[in-house]
């Protein structure tokens, strides 16, 4: 005897067309509409930001295939909740006690299996290549998200410069250090902020980040400072 | 001092300040103050802001034994009742933004993540003293077991402090330190029920021996 079973999806619950490619307008219609109906529009736009960059001295980019069409978190926000333990451990520390941290003069050593090995200074590491800048929305896992604009190029531009030898295999990163300056370290995440908006300034001036596409979490990205 | 808490200005006094909190975070959000993370530093404070109030809740049985100041009795309720306030705030900040206000979903997180299960069980302990505050309630079921009821507002702090150690992925200092406060807190009624209990036994052996 056969049995059948009603399906459990017809075609009426099919989701429209013109929705699924605007998928994302529509999850954050369907969210912003839900949280809404219950706060206000007021609690919604806080969850959607608008974003406003202050440049001091602005580093001259390049536009980047890699990109978001999207609405830049403000500098307040991303620049007020970090995990830098080495600043302390509240999401607003970094911002608070990193205020005198030097980042000029700043230079990366590249050493090991390479033709040149080699220091960069900061203003040598901007010349290398165009910088492009390219907008990132972030995700983490606890479900929310920033977007934020970063600066810079492709870590390869660096390492066919210094030309690696056929034997390397893997690239270190080895994070800078210093107790003086930095009144909690003590602990084994040390990555450090870069220039978020090409911009040099105090806390979050330059300094050089490594970002890798893949496994983007926020607190377990593994930034390497060289 | 005295006059002025057994005055009638005094529990309005409690009462605005303890609405500062709430306050503090509406202002914050109409000036887009809420952090990169508003839902989770919501969660945080309205959570913060539960342990604090209970915390002051239990303060007050040993500050007036203590400092001998009985008018601070008339505190207890609306700090209490405060500390329902901020825990159903904390409970909504979950059940919505985490949940969709989907009852089922929330079951199962309950069922899957520890914290959460002490969390919604200190919750759940919370409403029936929160119901049961009134003087009506007090006549309705008699002093003892009025008492009885009341008396679990000490497992709802315990399990308040563990749901917070239990979330807390690295930093425990927090936590900790508000399970030392209530732990002090605790500690002084356990030292206080020890002492009047060898009190009654002593003053039983002596009324048998004077017979």
């Amino acid at each position: 005897m056969l049995i059948k079973n009603k399906p459990e999806l017809t075609y009426v619950d099919v989701t429209p067309k013109n929705l699924y490619f605007n998928r994302r307008n529509f999850l954050r219609g369907l969210s912003i509409a839900g949280a809404a109906t219950l706060v206000g529009e007021r609690f919604a736009s806080i969850l959607s930001h608008t974003g406003s960059i202050q440049a001091n001295s602005k580093l001259a980019t390049v536009k980047s295939n890699y990109t978001v069409e999207e609405k830049v978190t403000s500098e307040n926000d991303v620049t007020h909740y970090n995990n830098f333990y080495e600043f302390g451990t509240d999401k607003g520390d970094p911002a608070k006690n990193a205020q005198n941290f030097r980042t000029s003069p700043w230079s990366v050593s590249v050493e090991g299996e390479v033709k040149t090995p080699r220091k960069f200074s900061m203003d040598e590491i901007l010349k290398l290549a165009p910088l492009e800048e390219r907008i990132y929305r972030h995700r983490c896992v606890e479900r929310w998200s920033i977007v934020v604009p970063w600066i810079g190029y492709s870590l390869s531009t660096i390492l066919k410069f210094v030309e690696p030898l056929p034997k390397a295999k893997y690239v270190a990163f080895q994070t800078f250090y210093d107790a003086k300056q930095m009144p909690h370290s003590y602990n084994t995440y040390v990555r450090r902020n870069s220039s978020q908006s090409g911009r040099r300034s105090g806390a979050h001036g330059h300094s050089l980040e490594v970002r890798l596409q893949k496994h983007q979490v926020h607190r377990e990205n593994p930034f390497a400072i060289v | 001092m005295r006059k002025f808490l057994a005055g009638k200005w005094a529990k309005v006094f409690v009462f605005l300040l303890s609405c500062v909190p709430l306050l503090v975070l509406i202002w914050r959000g109409f000036h887009n103050d809420l952090t990169a993370n508003p839902v989770e530093f919501l969660q945080h404070q309205t959570g913060d802001w539960t342990l604090r109030f209970l915390i002051f809740t239990l303060c007050i049985t040993p500050f007036r034994k203590v400092l001998n100041l009985p008018e601070l009795i008339r505190f207890r309720r609306i700090l209490g009742l405060f500390a329902f306030f901020y825990v159903s705030l904390h409970f909504l900040t979950y059940l919505g933004p985490d949940q969709s206000f989907n009852l089922a979903g929330m079951l199962k997180d309950v069922v899957k993540r520890p914290f959460i299960t002490v969390g919604f069980a200190a919750f759940v302990l919370l409403i029936p003293i929160a119901i049961t505050s009134t003087a009506g309630w007090v006549r309705r079921l008699g002093g003892k077991r009025w008492q009885a009821i009341h008396r679990s507002i000490y497992l709802c702090a315990i399990l308040g402090v563990i749901h917070y150690y239990w979330l807390v992925k690295s930093d425990v200092r927090e936590p900790l330190f508000y399970g030392f406060l209530v732990g002090i807190l605790l500690l002084w009624r356990f030292t206080e029920w020890l002492i009047k209990r060898r009190a009654a036994a002593l003053a039983h052996t002596t009324a048998i021996r004077t017979f």
